[in-house]
């Protein structure tokens, strides 16, 4: 290798570290790990946003490890940028063109009434020579984070045609362990990056399977605190949660329909698990499933006519369809002898799912119109994917260094990225959809 | 003559006390005790196992005797969990006897309850666990019927891999994982 080509690698990697480092301050870091070839990466460039020092958060930071942990991006590293654009006047193209980048993204902040800011963002075409967006974005100075993960999405939709998913959340359990051995069980929900985690609810009982509920405004999950699995809904906005599904029997894997009108969910009276569908509204069940097997991880497809369950009627775990309206159940997947907790892009077409490959748990995918399956990781226990609301990205459970941690891998498996938070096991993620407040 | 009544009390206070005693591993109240395993118990400590045998209250010596088994190591009874092969809801032959003593035993004391709680290792996806933690319950108390237990003196419950009894991630932890444990109640 050339050592003009390894110094620009070598300032990446210092400059990666040097970010990581000012990251785990604020309590989560994404790690990328780039696991195939990123051929075809858009080069751009996030010049510093002019303003900033205003601010408490960079911005720029933000749009830039988005795109970037994206996998579909390669930005310049600072120390490669040929000059700090002046807010209001147009950066020099041709030097940018000179420093490798086919797109650059500038900016400034500017203050818009007391903790308020206006944030803006324009997206030039170096080789082309002119602006492609010129927008602003409003932000409230405790949700810069947010302004720039907005600024990414315009971004990421102007340059790969594909909707972005970075101003979304996601859902999962971390949990403490005291010194003198107790736990606790955290409900937490953070950015898709796995900043600002904030705790929805705090329990000395386990939790499991949060759910999003398709506005985004509730999450349904299962707590012990019964002392057996029930199944909960929270309102995130107040916090008020009720127990949605009582009486006899145990109840679990809620999963909302996607009109969010009903729960599909796992239900044993007698040491049984059938799949069941509970109306919100009225409380009335209905089953869908019989028979001695275990069934059980519903998910509904998007138009809202089928669902996908983990059932062992075959004697192992493998995933079926069902009509939501009930009848016949059809087997979806044949590959291998262990394959649980399904998940269906939001387009319809994918399922990803937890597969038992040459002694690992790993996550795979597969066409639900029929198709060979892909293992898309190679941990040793990974488990309960969830695809981002742009089926681009599927989070997913992993361990690492002894931990439970979450990552996502692209539904190609090219890319995948590594999210911790510290002194914590992490565990059941669900990825959240499009926000719309 | 004993009278019925005190004998039943008697037999609900042995069985509480084996409760409180650690005969639950299974830290269904006490977050953690799991780890610990059979010890004193931190609730309830000036009751004690000794005392139990020393009440002074009229006592129907064959129920006494019974009951004593319980924490007796020669007796099946003394067993109170059971173990399971991987991704498996079958009681293994080498476990039938300790499910059949306890089912008798059930069926010869009605007033007797016991808490059946399914346990997996940590192995597959969490939700599937649950299903068959509850499954491996369901498969002691069917063969505590057939030994006469009623259906009313067994609940099941299953804790997935959540409660592991050895949190190590290997097969030598995950064996000891995958099991039910028989709580007596009340």
């Amino acid at each position: 290798m050339s050592t003009s080509r390894s110094l620009p690698r070598l300032a990446a990697i210092l400059y990666t570290s040097a970010l990581l480092a000012l990251c785990s301050r604020v309590g989560a870091v994404l790690e990328v790990e780039i696991t195939q070839g990123v051929e075809g990466a858009i080069p751009i460039a996030i010049a510093p946003f002019g303003g900033a020092e205003i601010a408490s958060e960079h911005v720029d930071g933000v749009i830039e490890s988005d795109l970037r942990n994206s996998g579909l991006f390669e930005t310049l590293p600072p120390p490669r940028f040929p000059e700090t654009p002046t807010p209001g006047q147009p950066p020099n193209l041709a030097a940018w063109r000179q420093a490798g980048v086919d797109y650059l993204v500038t900016g400034s902040l500017s203050p818009d009434g007391p903790g308020r800011y206006t944030v803006h963002a324009v997206l030039w075409n170096v080789l082309a020579g002119r602006p492609l967006l010129d927008f602003s974005v409003r932000a409230a100075a405790q949700a810069l984070r947010r302004a720039g993960h907005q600024i990414a999405d315009r971004v990421y939709q102007e340059l790969t045609g594909e909707r972005g998913a970075f101003d979304t959340r996601i859902a999962y359990v971390a949990v403490r362990t005291r010194p003198d051995g107790t736990r606790r069980y955290l409900l937490q929900i953070a950015d898709s990056d796995g900043h600002n985690p904030r705790t929805v609810y705090d329990s000395p009982q386990p939790l499991l399977s949060p759910a999003w509920s398709p506005d985004g405004r509730r999450l349904a999950y299962v707590s012990f605190e019964s002392g057996r699995a029930a199944v909960y809904v929270q309102e995130l906005a107040t916090g008020h949660r009720q127990q949605v599904s009582g009486g006899r029997g145990t109840r679990s894997a809620p999963a909302w329909s996607p009109d969010g009108q009903r729960l599909a969910l796992a239900l044993s009276v007698e040491g049984n698990f059938d799949i069941h569908v509970l109306e919100l509204a009225s409380g009335r069940l209905s089953r869908l499933t019989f028979g001695r097997a275990i069934d059980t991880e519903p998910v509904w497809s998007p138009d809202g006519k089928a669902i996908f369950f983990t059932s062992d009627r075959s004697g192992r775990p493998q995933v079926y369809r069902i009509a939501a309206s009930g009848g016949p159940a059809q087997r979806i997947t044949f590959e291998g002898r262990y394959n649980a907790s399904p998940d269906v892009s939001p387009d319809g077409r994918w399922l990803a799912v937890v597969h038992l490959d040459r002694g690992g748990y790993r996550i795979a995918t597969l066409d639900t119109a029929g198709g060979a399956l892909q293992v898309l990781t190679d941990g040793r226990l990974d488990e309960s994917p969830s695809f981002a609301p742009n089926g681009r990205l599927i989070l997913y459970a992993t361990e690492h260094a002894g931990r439970g941690v979450l990552a996502a891998v692209s539904r190609d498996g090219r890319v995948r990225v590594r999210l911790s938070t510290p002194d914590e096991d992490v565990r059941e993620p669900a990825w959240g959809p499009y926000r719309h407040d | 003559m004993p009278d019925a009544r005190h004998l039943t009390r008697l037999i609900l206070l042995l069985a509480a006390l084996l409760t409180l005693h650690g005969c639950s591993t299974s830290g269904g109240k006490k977050e953690g005790a799991e780890e610990a395993g059979p010890g004193p118990a931190t609730e309830g400590a000036e009751v004690t196992p000794g005392t139990a045998a020393g009440v002074a209250m009229p006592l129907g010596d064959e129920a006494r005797i019974d009951l004593e088994y319980l924490d007796d190591p020669a007796s099946p009874l003394s067993q109170r969990v059971v173990y399971f092969d991987f991704d498996s809801d079958v009681v293994p032959p080498e476990w039938r006897d300790v499910v059949a003593a306890h089912g008798k035993l059930l069926a010869k004391y009605p007033d007797l309850h016991v808490r059946l709680e399914g346990h997996t290792d940590e192995r597959g996806s969490r939700e599937y666990n649950l299903g068959l933690g509850e499954r491996r319950a369901r498969a002691v108390a069917e063969r505590m019927r057939l030994e006469g237990a009623q259906q009313t003196q067994m609940s099941i419950v299953s804790f997935g891999e959540e409660k592991p009894a050895d949190p190590g991630h290997d097969e030598t932890a995950w064996a000891k994982n995958r099991r039910v444990e028989i709580v007596y109640e009340r």
